[in-house]
C-alpha cells in the first residue's frame, strides 16, 4: 500500500516536471515571472536605482516583454550576468532571455546555438582618453606602446587586438573584470586608454566629474549591433521577443506612445495602427498571447523613441543622440517589418 | 569436550550476505558501487540530453584555434593569432610565477612575523599579533582588492616622471614605481654571458660538495672544517674573475620612460605585483602562527639539555631546536603552499592573467566551451596539488620522526 | 648571662626596601621590555615610526569624514581637498549591505531575529556549561531560520521537521535489529511523509505566510552568513561520513572517499564555483531549472566536507589503538563502536579544527562575488561602485567590509582558542 502511494507520487512529480517542459512561452507563463539576464551595471543601460529597482535602456526591453506575455511589467526575475556568466546562463535554461548589450556575431549565433531576435542599438567600439594627453586619434603612430584598459569577455577585446595589429603598433591591454572596475582604473590612470562600445564610453564619460577633460576618439573599430537573444530551437518564444522588440519599433515609426495607446487601440483609420494594438487581425493570437499583446508592451515604458529618449537620450545624463539609431524615416536604421 | 575449532567451510546461505561480517563488507561495497555507478550514469544521461538539446557538443578542437585576444605578461612567445592552448600555458606559467614568489615572500614574512612574535619586545609583539589577527580574519578577496587600489591610488602613475619638473623621480635612476606597477634594470646577454653563469652554477655546487665533505670529516675524524668562509669565497671570486675575464658579457638595462610607459629593464605589472603582496601578507599570518607554535612545541628541557651537554648555542639552535620545530612547521606549511597557488586564482578580481583568467575566463567567453575549459582548468589545478603535495611529503619523510 | 641578652641575631625582618629605580615600574618594564639590547632599541624605534605614521596618515581621514553627502561628488565639495573619507555611502547603503538590494526593506526583522535565535541556537553547541535541553531549540532552528528568511507558509518547515522527527523515530524503533536496516526504514519513512506532506503544505500555500521572498534577492552580508551557515552546518556530518569512509577497510568505499577529499581539495573554490555557475545545470534533468544560490551550495557544501573529513580524520587518528580494540572487545558492531566510543571522542579532539575550517568557508563565501552573486563584496564591486553617485569610493567600503569580517571571523576564532584551552585542561 505504501509502495503504491510512494511510486504514485513520484509519477505525479515526474509528470509535473514533464508538463512544465512545454516550452519557454509556457514556462514563463506558467511560472508567472520572466527570468531575464542583465548586466551588473552600464549607467543608462542596465542599473539598479537605490532602492533596487533595475532600470535602462536594455532593462526595458525585459520589461515590454513581460507586460506582452504576463500583463505585468513587474513580473521579472533580474538575473545580472557578467561577460563570462551570460551564455551558460541563457544556455542552460536559468534565464529565458538575455538583455545585455550583447554584440551580434555569426559565431555567437551559430556556434553558441542563440537566436538574436533583433537590433536595439547599433553601436561600434571606440576610445576613450584624457583630454590632457593630447590623443586625437587612434590609429596615428603617437599611440604606440599605449596600455588600454578593457573589459574582458567580451568582443571589444578582439576587436582591439585586431585593430592594433592593423594598424602595426603595440599596445598593453590591462583587462578588467566589470566595465564600472574598467572605469576605476582608467580615472586612476592605470591605462591611458579605455576601450568599450562607444554608448557605453558616453555613458561613462557622462557619469565622470568633469565630463569635458575626456574625449572620445573619432575611430569606430568595429560593428557592434546590439540586441536582445534567445535559445535556438525554442521558435515561439523567440518570436515573441522578437515581435516585442518590433511592436516598440513600429510604436514608434506611427507615432504610438504610452501615453496614446490605449486611446488609440479604441481603432483608429491607420490599419497597421490597428493590427499592432490588436483590434484588427489576430496577431496576438498567432504569437500565442492575447490581442492586447503590444499595446501593454508599449504602456509599460513606452515606444523604442521613448525608452531611448528617457534612458540614454539627449535629455538624460549620458546625453546619447540617435545617431544610426533614429528612425529608418528619418534616416537611421532602426526598422520594423510590418504587422502584417 | 571438543576445543577443535571446526575447520570445514560452512556452507554459504544467501543471509550470510547481509548477517555475516565477512560477507557483509561485500554486500555493502558492490551496493555503494552500484550507486555511485547509477549516479554517474544519471548525470551523465543528463548531460547527454540536455547538450544535444542545445545543439552542443563537447569538443576540445577548440583548443587549435587562434585565440584572437592579447596577454600582457607573457612569459613564452604569444600573440593574438596563437592558439588557445598557447594562452592557455601562458596563464599556466603566469599561475606559477605568481605561486612561486607568493611562497617565497610569504614563507619570510611569515617566518619573520612568527619569531618577532615572541620576541621580548613587547612593542614589537604587539604589533606582529595585530597584524596577524588582521590578515587572518579578513577574506583574501577583500585583501586583494584594497591592495590592489593602494597600489593604483598611492602610486604616481607614469606621466607624473615627464617633463621639467616631474612629481616623481626614479630611485637612482634604476627603479620606478608607478601605479601601473615597477620598472626595475634588467639583466642582457651578450656573448660569453653563459660562461659566466655556468661558473656560478659550478661555484654553487662546489659549496654544497666542500660542506658534505666538511661534515663527513666531522662525523667520521671528529675534525672541526669552517666552512662559512670558504662558501663566501666560493660563492663570489670564480664568477667574478670569468665576469672580468669575458669583458663584462652581461649589463644592466635601465628603464626609461618612452611615450606612455617606461621601456626597458623588468616590468612587474600591478596585477602581479598586487597579487603577490596580498597573497603572500595574507598567508604570512597563518605562517606567523605555525612557526609560533612550532617554536614552542619545542619542549624548555631539550634547550637545557643541549646546553648541559655543552653545545653552543649555534648548535642547539641548528642540531636541537629546529630539527624539533621543522616537524611541526612543515606539514602545515605544504598546505600553505598549496593554498597560495590555490588563491592566485582569485587573479581575475584584479586582471592578472593567470591560467584561470585565460582559460577560465577569456577562452572560456570567446568560445562559450565551458565544460571543457572548466575541466581543463581542474585538471590543471589537481595536477599542481597533487604534485606539490607529492614533492613535499617526500621531503616531510624525511624530517618525520621515525617511529619504532 | 647578661651580655648574652646581647643578640647578634635579629628577631625582626629588615624592612623591605624600595628596589633601585632602574628594577621597578616603568623604567624596569621598558628597560626589559624595549630597550634591552642595542637590537631591540632599533626595533622599538621602528615600530614606532611604523605606527606613528599609519596614525598620521589615517587620522584625518577616519577625522574629516563626511557622513551626510548624497554622492560622492557632494563629499568631494564638502572636503574642498582636505583629506578624508566619504563615509556617506556607508550610511546610505547601508541596508543595501547587509541585506542585498532586493530583500523587503519592510521585513528586515526577518532575517535580524534569524541571527538572534541562531545566537541563542548555538549556544548550547558552543558553551557546554549550558542545560542541554536546549539543544531542542538549535535543533529546531533551521526550521525555525528557513521560515522567517524565506518567508512563505511555515507548513513546508514544519512538515519538514515532523518528516525528520518520524524518521528518526522509525530509526530508534527498527536500528534495534541492525543499524543498516534502521537507516533504510528511516529514510523511506521520512521521504514518505514528505511526499504526502507536501500536498498539504501545497494545498494551503497561504496559512500563516509571511511575504516569500526567493533566494536571488539575497545579498549582501546576509548572503555570504546564509551560505557560510548552511554549507557549514550540512558539511559537518558529510565530513565526518568521509573521514570515516575513508579510514574504512572496504576497499571500493575508501577508494571513492579518497578520490572525493583530494579532489575537493586539489582544486581551488574559484573553479568550483564556476562548475556551479556554468556547469552544474547541464547535470541535472533537463527543464529542471535549480537555483543559482542552491547550486552554489552544493559545491560549498562539498568543497567544506572535504576539508572538514581531514580534520576529523586527524581527530580519529589521533586516537589511541586501545581504544578501538576496547570496543570491539565489548562486542560493539561497527556502528555502535563508532557512535557510543570513538566519534564522541575523535570528534571532541577535531572542533577546534572544525570551527577553523568554518571560519575560513564564511570568508570564502566572498569569491561567489566572482560569480555575479551581490554578497557584501558583490554588492560594492557591483552595484554600488557602479552607480554615478558613489563611483570611486572604494576604500570606505571595503574597509567597511574587511571590519564586518574581521569582527565575525575573530570572535569565532577567539572562541576556538578558548575551546582548545577548555579541551587541554579536560584531558588533564
Amino acid at each position: 500500500m505504501k509502495k503504491t502511494v510512494f511510486l504514485g507520487a513520484l509519477t505525479v512529480a515526474g509528470l509535473a516536471a514533464g508538463l512544465v517542459s512545454a516550452g519557454t512561452l509556457d514556462d514563463v507563463k506558467a511560472r508567472g515571472t520572466l527570468n531575464c539576464g542583465v548586466s551588473t551595471g552600464v549607467p543608462g543601460f542596465a542599473e539598479p536605482d537605490a532602492n533596487g529597482r533595475w532600470q535602462g535602456f536594455d532593462i526595458a526591453v525585459c520589461r515590454a516583454v513581460a507586460a506582452a506575455v504576463l500583463g505585468d511589467n513587474n513580473a521579472i526575475q533580474f538575473v545580472p550576468t557578467t561577460g563570462k556568466t551570460r551564455f551558460t546562463s541563457l544556455a542552460s535554461g536559468e534565464i529565458d532571455m538575455l538583455a545585455r548589450n550583447t554584440t551580434w556575431t555569426l559565431s555567437r549565433d551559430v556556434d553558441l546555438k542563440f537566436d538574436f531576435v533583433g537590433v536595439n542599438y547599433y553601436d561600434g567600439q571606440g576610445f576613450m582618453v584624457k583630454a590632457s594627453t593630447g590623443i586625437t586619434s587612434a590609429s596615428s603612430p603617437e599611440i604606440d606602446g599605449v596600455t588600454v584598459c578593457i573589459q574582458t569577455g567580451t568582443t571589444s577585446e578582439l576587436n582591439l587586438s585586431d585593430h592594433f595589429r592593423s594598424i602595426g603598433m603595440s599596445y598593453e591591454p590591462l583587462p578588467v573584470e566589470s566595465g564600472s572596475e574598467a572605469v576605476a582604473n582608467y580615472m586612476a590612470g592605470s591605462c591611458d586608454m579605455f576601450t568599450t562600445d562607444r554608448s557605453a564610453l558616453a555613458a561613462r564619460r557622462a557619469t565622470q566629474e568633469v565630463p569635458t577633460d575626456h574625449v572620445v576618439l573619432p575611430e569606430i573599430i568595429s560593428k557592434e549591433p546590439l540586441g536582445p537573444l534567445v535559445r535556438h530551437g525554442d521558435n515561439e518564444w523567440g518570436d515573441v521577443v522578437r515581435w516585442t522588440l518590433n511592436a516598440l519599433i513600429t510604436a514608434e515609426e506611427f507615432g504610438v506612445t504610452a501615453a496614446n495607446a490605449e486611446e488609440l487601440s479604441e481603432g483608429t483609420n491607420n490599419a497597421e495602427i490597428n493590427r499592432l494594438l490588436g483590434s484588427e487581425g489576430t496577431m496576438g493570437e498567432m504569437l500565442g498571447l492575447d490581442a492586447d499583446w503590444a499595446k501593454r508592451a508599449i504602456m509599460s515604458e513606452g515606444n523604442y523613441g521613448e525608452i531611448f529618449e528617457a534612458n540614454i537620450g539627449a535629455g538624460t545624463i549620458i546625453g546619447l543622440p540617435r545617431g544610426v539609431n533614429a528612425m529608418w524615416t528619418d534616416g537611421g536604421l532602426i526598422y520594423s517589418p510590418p504587422f502584417r | 569436550m571438543s576445543t577443535s575449532i571446526s575447520t570445514e567451510r560452512e556452507t554459504f546461505r544467501l543471509s550470510m550476505l547481509l548477517n555475516d561480517k565477512r560477507y557483509r563488507s561485500y554486500t555493502f561495497q558492490f551496493f555503494a558501487l552500484l550507486v555511485l555507478i547509477c549516479i554517474i550514469a544519471y548525470l551523465g544521461k543528463n548531460l547527454v540530453e540536455n547538450l544535444a538539446k542545445a545543439g552542443l557538443n563537447i569538443s576540445y578542437g577548440f583548443l587549435e584555434d587562434p585565440a584572437g585576444y592579447d596577454i600582457n605578461q607573457r612569459l613564452i612567445e604569444y600573440n593574438s593569432q596563437s592558439s588557445h592552448l598557447r594562452a592557455a600555458f601562458v596563464g599556466v606559467l603566469n599561475t606559477l610565477l605568481v605561486a612561486f614568489l607568493g611562497c617565497i615572500m610569504a614563507t619570510v614574512l611569515g617566518v619573520t612575523a612568527g619569531i618577532l612574535r615572541l620576541s621580548n619586545n613587547w612593542i614589537v609583539a604587539k604589533l606582529m599579533t595585530i597584524y596577524v589577527e588582521i590578515f587572518r580574519n579578513v577574506p583574501i578577496l577583500i585583501w586583494i582588492l584594497i591592495i590592489s587600489s593602494i597600489f593604483m591610488g598611492v602610486l604616481p602613475q607614469p606621466r607624473a616622471f615627464r617633463g621639467e619638473n616631474p612629481e616623481a623621480t626614479m630611485l637612482w635612476d634604476m627603479f620606478a614605481f608607478t601605479g601601473r606597477g615597477v620598472y626595475t634594470p634588467g639583466p642582457i646577454f651578450f656573448e660569453g654571458s653563459l660562461v659566466v653563469i655556468g661558473t656560478f652554477l659550478l661555484s654553487i655546487v662546489s659549496i654544497f660538495a666542500f660542506r658534505r665533505y666538511a661534515r663527513r670529516k666531522l662525523y667520521s675524524e671528529g675534525k672541526v672544517i669552517k666552512t662559512s668562509w670558504i662558501s663566501l669565497l666560493l660563492f663570489f671570486i670564480p664568477t667574478i674573475i670569468v665576469f672580468y675575464a669575458l669583458g663584462s658579457p652581461i649589463g644592466l638595462e635601465y628603464p626609461e620612460l618612452k611615450g606612455f610607459n617606461f621601456k626597458g629593464g623588468i616590468y612587474a605589472r600591478g596585477s602581479l605585483i598586487s597579487l603577490w603582496f596580498a597573497l603572500s601578507i595574507y598567508t604570512g599570518a597563518f605562517i606567523a602562527e605555525v612557526v609560533r607554535a612550532g617554536i614552542q612545541s619545542v619542549d624548555k628541557g631539550q634547550t637545557e639539555a643541549a646546553a648541559a651537554l655543552g653545545l653552543r648555542s649555534n648548535f642547539i639552535m641548528n642540531l636541537v631546536v629546529l630539527p624539533q620545530a621543522l616537524r611541526v612547521i612543515i606539514p602545515p606549511m605544504i598546505s600553505f603552499y598549496l593554498n597560495i597557488t590555490k588563491n592566485s586564482s582569485l587573479a581575475l578580481a584584479v586582471g592578472y592573467m593567470d591560467i584561470t583568467s585565460t582559460l577560465g575566463g577569456i577562452t572560456l567567453n570567446q568560445t562559450g566551451r565551458a565544460i571543457e575549459a572548466v575541466l581543463l582548468l581542474m585538471l590543471f589545478y589537481l595536477a599542481i596539488s597533487l604534485s606539490i603535495s607529492a614533492v613535499m611529503n617526500v621531503y616531510n619523510r624525511s624530517v618525520m620522526l621515525k617511529e619504532r | 648571662m647578661a651580655e648574652n641578652n646581647a643578640s647578634f641575631v635579629r628577631h625582626e625582618l629588615i624592612k623591605e626596601q624600595v628596589p633601585p629605580v632602574s628594577q621597578r615600574g616603568v623604567v624596569k618594564w621598558v628597560s626589559e621590555n624595549l630597550i634591552s639590547s642595542p637590537f631591540n632599541v632599533i626595533m622599538t624605534l621602528l615600530s614606532l615610526w611604523i605606527i606613528y605614521s599609519i596614525i598620521v596618515n589615517s587620522a584625518p581621514w577616519f577625522i574629516n569624514g563626511i557622513w551626510d553627502a548624497k554622492s560622492v561628488r557632494e563629499c568631494y565639495d564638502i572636503l574642498d581637498g582636505v583629506s578624508g573619507a566619504c563615509f556617506a555611502v556607508l550610511k546610505e547603503r547601508f541596508p543595501q549591505l547587509i541585506y542585498g538590494f532586493k530583500y523587503p526593506p519592510t521585513e528586515y526583522w526577518r532575517p535580524n531575529t534569524a541571527v538572534v535565535l541562531l545566537l541563542a541556537a548555538l549556544a548550547p553547541v558552543l558553551f557546554r556549561k549550558l542545560p542541554q535541553q536546549l539543544l531542542g531549540f538549535s535543533a529546531i532552528y533551521p526550521f525555525l531560520a528557513y521560515w522567517l528568511i524565506w518567508g512563505g507558509t511555515p507548513l513546508v518547515p514544519v512538515i519538514a521537521f515532523l518528516g525528520l522527527a518520524f524518521g528518526i523515530y522509525c530509526f530508534r524503533r527498527f536500528s534495534a535489529r541492525s543499524f543498516a536496516f534502521g537507516v533504510v526504514i528511516a529514510v523511506i519513512a521520512a521521504s514518505l511523509f514528505w511526499v504526502l506532506g507536501g500536498y498539504l503544505s501545497e494545498a494551503n500555500g497561504t496559512f500563516l505566510a509571511l511575504e516569500a521572498v526567493p533566494s536571488r534577492d539575497m545579498g549582501g552580508l546576509m548572503l555570504n552568513l546564509l551560505l557560510g551557515t548552511i554549507a557549514c552546518s550540512i558539511s559537518i556530518p558529510l565530513g565526518v561520513i568521509l573521514a570515516l569512509g575513508r579510514q574504512s577497510n572496504m576497499p571500493i568505499i575508501k577508494w571513492i572517499c579518497v578520490i572525493f577529499i583530494e579532489f575537493i581539495r586539489g582544486v581551488p573554490l574559484i573553479t568550483l564555483l564556476f562548475v556551479a555557475n556554468v556547469i552544474l545545470a547541464f547535470f541535472f534533468p533537463p527543464d529542471t531549472s535549480i537555483d543559482l544560490i542552491l547550486r552554489v551550495i552544493i559545491m560549498m557544501t562539498f568543497f567544506n566536507s572535504a576539508y572538514i573529513a581531514e580534520v576529523v580524520r586527524g581527530g580519529l587518528a589521533a586516537l589511541p589503538t586501545g581504544q578501538y580494540e576496547a570496543a570491539n572487545s565489548l562486542g560493539l558492531d561497527y556502528a555502535q563502536s563508532m557512535r557510543l566510543i570513538i566519534l564522541p571522542q575523535a570528534l571532541k579532539i577535531s572542533i577546534p579544527g572544525i570551527v577553523n575550517v568554518s571560519v575560513g568557508m564564511l570568508k570564502d563565501t566572498t569569491l561567489v562575488s566572482i560569480i555575479s552573486m551581490f554578497d557584501l563584496v558583490g554588492m560594492i564591486r557591483g552595484p554600488i561602485l557602479a552607480t554615478s553617485e558613489w563611483n570611486g569610493v572604494y576604500w570606505e567600503l571595503f574597509g567597511c567590509a574587511a571590519a564586518i569580517f574581521f569582527v565575525i571571523c575573530f570572535s569565532v576564532s577567539k572562541y576556538s582558542q578558548w575551546l582548545e584551552r577548555q579541551l587541554e585542561t579536560s584531558n588533564r
